[in-house]
């Protein structure tokens, strides 16, 4: 492997970020236009995933009626027993391997190693879709059991409807990152982000930069982020 | 060795740039309608707000007819009049003010005013103005489905916003307007994200933070307010409309209608309220901040003055912009919340008084021993000074919890946010419009017809919201289609409301004025100088007027010093452009040389 190297000559520490933003042209030296607007983007999205949550908790509590039992709703029936959260498990050690190959993708790129972060994208996004194809089969489940945004046989009714609408919305951000992956996957095997490119398009930003690996990857490592949180809110508690 | 320090990546503009590298339009379609020149794009924002806050003018007017001359306009019906209150609220405040401030100045003087050759990402600004007329059409579209569009008030608080004795509450009403909103906030969120980055990243040489004009301040600040409240807005959105079309019960608690159980239960309305608020009290200085940007800049040049206390100035936008999201609940002291939260956000409403309180000083005393110029735009600034510290005040009265009960839900709360954030901000829209008109289009405004629009709508709207104080304090509250059988409204209530009335007609026609003056002005108005009003930022130093695509020369503009070089001592002209030299700035020869 080759050996990387970042320098950075800059002060360092609070005397850094105040010489930064008191300077001209840009406020974040070294951050392409992309990656900052992803971070502001992802900012927001926060926001937005920070209010289901609460609502969440919010309607929780406001329901006069016993809200249902994760462990056992949530339960597989397999080799003869109820285990509790099994599903669940594995949907989070698959999604957070998949930060782990997009970390390597993004490593990959910088070192501009294309064929290695091409295949990175793509079991990135391999990973990403079972977890949906798994979540696919959760609601299914839980469809056949009776659970309805409007009502549902295990106790509050307001279960059904905060666990589609935010499982849903977190599985349409997962899709939409997977069909990203893929299109980015598709244009670094293509070459569209080597030096001696001549193509220029949609997402290839900078000639012979592959930023846009780095930007699909944390708007990847955010939507993981958001799993965590959304498992621990939902079937832990 | 691979090398992957962060300084190898050049985003900033070359100050000289290729001719190929420059945005090109190249037929009709993509220069005027699908365009990606953010300079199109703020026209197209402009346009579109103010046909559609045409609508919202009109809808005031026959809120005004049937409150000035109750029972004598038989197809103004108490649910259509709740719908007219619905729909003028909801469109001036977010289709209108939103749109024009951010969509419209944000595009225009952004990438101008910072020296940049463009927005950062011009295709997705340009998707941004199309969700946006969408939403817009979605919103039209309410007022032709059956049961016409929502009449649940502007905050659209549930229960009773989709429930059946609401107007448009069941039918499709209700639900084209949460979608239209949705769609507003995912096109706001595409052109937001390119102001900010816009501003962040993509200024020119010698153009730091503490050197943006005031205006980009207010711009960039609302801007990041905006990105942050509309999630509230848009997950409320989604959460009602499932409410209303699932049958879920997020806002909806267990309720009898008509002696009927509905099949609701165990939501909060009040989270519906919580999360409305958190979205609507920063809307307030999504609206207000750039109102503050932009006046700072109009006084400045037409006092020809620097602005007073520039950086007091930028804190006090940072500031308020940071209270604004702590201050929520003061529109929920009548809703049963705890006291102590009253207590807390009380005291957080009154703590924005001090840095808004350092921007009317400063405003004032960039006048003081200004040479002030009572040009229109002028005329505008100071307006908006008088009008926002009428609003202010009042709002120190609704927001101490026990004068805001019994204020609560009177005319005076209209009044109030009416000074505050309705005619003040527009105000600034006014002078905005007479000061940059010159740049967008190479000519002047015709000053007589814009002498006249600014003072009939400046002591009409004086005479219509004043008076409304009054009517609030002896009681009559708002959103009541009619008043006669509330028999603690003294008769003399009805005479106000007439007066009232006549003095809106004659200010909704002033705006006809100004319309017909715009649409005269851009073919057959006087051609304007290259500069007239003499100011120092960037937008007025461009190769052309108006500026063209790419807006600088070959070469990116070097800001040497602030925008507010006015009456430099020792220099011949009375102003020293951002970009002007320091060498080439023409001095006065000392006497006896």
């Amino acid at each position: 492997m080759t050996e990387v190297n970042v320098t950075d000559d800059r002060p360092s520490g609070m005397q850094g970020v105040i010489a930064d933003w008191a300077s001209d042209q840009r406020a974040f030296k070294g951050v392409p236009w992309g990656k900052a607007m992803m971070w502001i983007f992802l900012l927001s999205d926060t926001f937005i995933f920070s209010s289901f949550l609460v609502s969440y908790m919010t309607v929780r509590m406001s329901t006069p009626e016993a809200w249902p039992n994760a462990s056992e709703v949530f339960a597989l029936h397999m080799f003869g027993a109820n285990i509790p959260l099994i599903l669940i498990a594995i949907m989070t050690f698959i999604l957070i391997t998949s930060s782990g190959t997009m970390a390597l993708a993004v490593n990959f790129g910088y070192r501009k190693n294309r064929k290695m972060t091409t295949l990175m994208l793509v079991l990135t996004a391999i990973l990403g879709a079972s977890f949906v194809g798994m979540q696919a089969f959760e609601w299914t489940k839980l469809i056949h059991e009776g659970v309805r945004p409007w009502g549902n046989p295990f106790g509050a009714e307001q279960f059904g409807a905060t666990f589609f609408m935010i499982t849903g919305f977190h599985g349409a951000h997962v899709s939409i990152g997977v069909l990203f992956l893929l299109i980015v996957a598709r244009k670094v095997w293509r070459g569209d982000y080597e030096d001696d490119t001549e193509r220029r398009g949609y997402f290839t930003s900078h000639k012979g930069s592959y930023n846009i690996v780095e930007e699909t990857g944390l708007y990847w490592h955010f939507v993981d982020l958001v799993w965590v949180f959304i498992f621990a809110f939902f079937y832990l508690w | 060795m691979v090398d992957i320090t962060p300084e190898k990546v050049e985003n900033v503009s070359p100050a000289e740039v290729p001719e190929a590298d420059l945005y090109h339009a190249h037929s009709f379609w993509t220069k005027y309608v699908f365009c990606q020149d953010a300079k199109v794009i703020a026209i197209q924002y402009s346009g579109t707000a103010v046909v559609i806050g045409m609508v919202g003018l009109v809808l005031s007017w026959l809120m005004r007819l049937q409150l000035g001359v109750p029972e004598t306009f038989s197809f103004i019906s108490p649910e259509s009049y709740l719908q007219f209150v619905t729909m003028h609220g909801m469109i001036m405040v977010i289709y209108l003010l939103t749109a024009l401030f951010l969509g419209g100045f944000g595009n225009y003087l952004i990438q101008l005013m910072v020296g940049a050759r463009d927005m950062v990402f011009p295709y997705v600004n340009m998707l941004s103005y199309w969700i946006y007329l969408l939403a817009v059409l979605i919103l039209v579209a309410s007022f032709f489905v059956p049961g016409g569009p929502t009449g649940a008030g502007w905050t659209l608080y549930p229960p009773q916003a989709i429930l059946s004795g609401t107007p448009g509450g069941t039918g499709l009403g209700i639900i084209l307007m949460l979608v239209s909103l949705a769609f507003f906030i995912i096109g706001f969120t595409m052109g937001g994200l390119n102001y900010v980055v816009t501003i962040l990243q993509a200024r020119t040489r010698g153009m730091t933070l503490m050197r943006m004009p005031l205006t980009i301040w207010g711009i960039f600040t609302a801007t990041v307010l905006a990105l942050l409240a509309f999630p509230a807005l848009f997950v409320s959105a989604i959460m009602m409309t499932l409410d209303s079309v699932l049958g879920t019960s997020f806002f909806m608690p267990a309720i009898v209608e008509f002696g009927e159980q509905l099949s609701y239960g165990g939501g909060s309305p009040i989270l519906f309220q919580h999360l409305f608020w958190f979205f609507g009290h920063p809307e307030v200085y999504i609206v207000a901040l750039p109102a503050f940007g932009i006046v700072s800049d109009l006084l400045s040049v037409h006092a020809r003055r620097h602005i007073f206390g520039y950086r007091m100035m930028v804190w006090a936008i940072v500031a308020i912009g940071a209270l604004s999201f702590v201050v929520w609940a003061h529109h929920m002291y009548v809703s049963g919340m705890n006291p102590w939260f009253g207590f807390f956000f009380a005291t957080t409403t009154l703590i924005i008084a001090v840095p808004t309180a350092i921007k009317v000083y400063n405003w004032t005393l960039t006048l003081w021993r200004g040479d002030i110029h009572l040009t229109i735009p002028m005329l505008f600034a100071i307006a908006f000074i008088i009008t926002f510290v009428n609003g202010g005040i009042t709002g120190l009265f609704l927001g101490n919890v026990i004068v805001d009960v019994p204020l609560s839900d009177t005319m005076f709360v209209v009044a109030h946010f009416h000074m505050v954030m309705g005619i003040a901000p527009i105000l600034v829209v006014f002078g905005a419009i007479y000061h940059w008109f010159p740049l967008m289009t190479g000519r002047m405004l015709n000053d007589a017809m814009g002498r006249f629009h600014f003072w009939v709508t400046f002591i009409g709207a004086y005479l219509i919201y004043f008076p409304m104080h009054y009517l609030g304090f002896v009681g009559v509250p708002r959103r009541y289609w009619s008043m006669e059988d509330t028999n603690f409204i003294p008769d003399s209530a009805a005479d106000l409301n007439a007066f009232i009335t006549v003095a809106a007609l004659i200010v909704g026609f002033a705006q006809l004025v100004f319309i017909y003056n715009i649409l005269v002005s851009i073919f057959k108005g006087k051609p304007s100088e290259r500069n007239p009003w003499k100011a120092t930022s960037l937008e007025w130093q461009t190769e052309t007027v108006p500026p063209g695509h790419g807006n600088f020369s070959k070469e990116l503009p070097v800001v040497y010093r602030w925008a507010y070089s006015f009456s430099v001592p020792g220099t011949v002209d009375d102003y020293v452009p951002q970009n002007v030299h320091p060498n080439d700035v023409k001095l006065v020869e000392p006497e006896g040389s």
